[in-house]
């Protein structure tokens, strides 16, 4: 199979094996998102503590695309600043409604450039979208909670 | 009696075909192998060719203006309406132009609702609309809403785990409180076809209106509405090789000619006056505005098209490539059928699920093997979780595919498989 610019060596093996998988406590916060048109679906906690992301943990169904993706997602945020995860998140969305036309940077998105081929694919960005998605709503609850909280 | 069977050997599909020509193109330097038709099918020429002429040589507005091709244009437009009756067995005033079956279905939910107390149209609480569990979204949300907007309480018909209505309980779901039965002619997910006179005969019982969906059986087979002892029956247009933007409703004579508006505007008023209008009878009173001219006389000559090749030789046609693709699917093992696996009482669609591969992974695989084919819910969510799928891939065939590519559609499963596997 020829499918060769889509489905990346890298987005298979995180298909295949899936980095920090399952749902742990204890979390902050927990979302639940879903891709309505193709009933995707995935349940993402994050626990936030000193701007950190401490963890992020998941359970889904979905497509390879949407699986690695959020695999490579939790390799990205987890131990960095919200801040900082962040702009990463805005660098992967960036990266996915380029249409193919933006060289990612390797040293912002690590394995996340496996999905540069995934921009070209407009029915698959939302796949690659779903638990980032899921992440960055979790996270922004997380930290409003928290402010709430020290204020 | 015996039966007359179309002569299948005489099918000429490469005939067919020649009139497609988008079946000509190439997909990733493969010959395309459309099976999306469930969702949409094909155009042929005569009915591109049809339209195009209607629009270079006779168009204008419809039922406005005195000058010639306000007439041609009206004669053409109306003349397409008894096209598409005598396509279903219809009385031309009986058949509504809407945007498509989806409209259709708002259209009598809507009008049921605005009916005021002591219409044979309305509904309140304690009343009950029932469904059934494998409805496409579009003869689902309506009726919920409408139950939502008049507190009547929604009730369905539930499956059973081949993939068949559960009438188990028939007579308890449709009861004397129900006063819409609203169901799937064929299912566009399952690919189940219903037993419409069970249906219909426990509905007169009660005394509930009838509404069919007929988006996956018009296209399909011969439909004659009158036969099917239905009130209402909806289609849409560019599932039988017509363009997008036309469907339509068929409802009794009586009952439309009875029903209130759904929307208002131009056209469907008899008198207008400040204070207030009275309503053109049917099928104007349904047609506000503007209709959608040159997409009718393009239906018209889809439905011409379809009855020219004959619309039981196209359902013989399609029942082999099911057959074929059925047994196919049987003999591959980690792929199994969602619905029935068998020919009898089914339609052409035929849902998949291949066993830890998913279905947008499958689609994906197969597009780039020039194969297209529909992933994802198919607008019935809760089929899907009858079924305990997230998705499904659906393989839907139509009167211009061939055999050779099923056998492409096979060989493709297998290929995904490998490549998912390894």
């Amino acid at each position: 199979m020829s499918n060769e610019s889509l489905y990346q060596e890298i987005i298979l093996d995180h298909y295949r094996n899936p980095h920090h998988a399952g749902l742990r406590d204890p979390y902050d916060i927990e979302v639940h998102h879903v891709n309505p048109t193709c009933g995707d679906e995935v349940t993402l906690r994050v626990q936030v503590a000193g701007g950190v992301v401490q963890d992020v943990s998941y359970d889904g169904v979905g497509c390879s695309i949407s699986q690695a993706s959020t695999s490579v997602m939790t390799d990205l945020v987890i131990g960095r600043g919200v801040e900082q995860a962040m702009q990463t998140s805005e660098a992967f969305l960036a990266l996915m409604q380029s249409r193919g036309q933006l060289e990612p940077d390797e040293d912002v998105l690590e394995d996340g450039i496996a999905f540069a081929g995934v921009s070209r694919y407009p029915a698959r960005v939302k796949c690659a979208l779903l638990g980032w998605m899921a992440w960055k709503d979790a996270t922004a609850q997380a930290v409003a909670v928290s402010e709430q909280g020290a204020s | 009696m015996t039966a007359v069977l179309p002569d299948l050997a005489s099918y000429d599909v490469d005939a067919v075909r020649a009139d497609f020509p988008i079946l000509g193109r190439e997909v990733f330097g493969r010959p395309l192998v459309y099976l999306d038709n469930a969702s949409s099918s094909q155009k042929p020429r005569q009915v591109l060719d049809a339209e195009r002429s209607f629009v270079e040589q006779h168009y204008s507005n419809v039922h406005r203006g005195v000058h010639t091709l306000s007439q041609e244009a009206t004669d053409a437009y109306e003349s397409a309406r008894s096209t598409v009756a005598a396509f279903l067995g219809a009385r031309r005033e009986e058949v509504v132009f809407t945007k498509n079956a989806t409209e259709a279905y708002n259209l009598v939910a809507h009008s049921f609702g605005n009916a005021p107390v002591g219409s044979p149209f309305h509904l309140g609480p304690g009343d009950e609309v029932c469904v059934t569990e494998m409805e496409h979204h579009s003869n689902l949300v309506p009726w919920q809403m409408l139950c939502e907007r008049t507190g009547a309480t929604l009730r369905w018909l539930p499956l059973t785990d081949d993939g068949r209505l559960d009438l188990t309980d028939l007579d308890t779901l449709v009861n004397e409180r129900t006063r819409i039965l609203a169901f799937v002619h064929i299912s566009n997910i399952l690919g189940t076809a219903n037993p419409v006179d069970v249906l219909v005969a426990r509905a007169r019982e009660v005394g509930a209106f009838t509404l069919l969906d007929g988006a996956q059986s018009a296209p399909h087979q011969d439909v004659d509405v009158t036969a099917l002892g239905v009130d209402f029956f909806a289609l849409t247009g560019h599932k039988m090789l017509a363009p997008s933007g036309i469907g339509v409703l068929w409802g009794r004579k009586e009952l439309l000619d009875a029903m209130p508006p759904f929307m208002g505007g131009g056209s469907m008023i008899e008198v207008v006056q400040m204070s207030g209008s009275t309503y053109a009878p049917a099928p104007e009173r349904f047609e506000a505005g503007t209709p959608v001219i040159s997409q009718a006389v393009a239906l018209a000559a889809a439905c011409d098209y379809l009855s020219a090749v004959g619309l039981d030789r196209i359902a013989a046609h399609e029942r082999a490539l099911t057959a074929q693709l059925l047994d196919g699917i049987s003999s591959l093992s980690g792929v199994r059928v969602i619905g029935p696996d068998t020919i009898e009482m089914r339609g052409a669609a035929v849902s998949f699920a291949i066993d830890d591969v998913h279905p947008h992974d499958v689609g994906q695989s197969l597009d780039e093997l020039g194969i297209a084919v529909r992933v994802g819910h198919h607008c019935a969510f809760p089929v899907c979780r009858r079924y305990g799928v997230a998705a499904t891939t659906r393989a839907s065939s139509y009167l211009y595919n061939t055999t050779a590519e099923i056998d492409v559609l096979l060989e493709g499963i297998a290929t995904v498989q490998r490549f998912w596997r390894r």
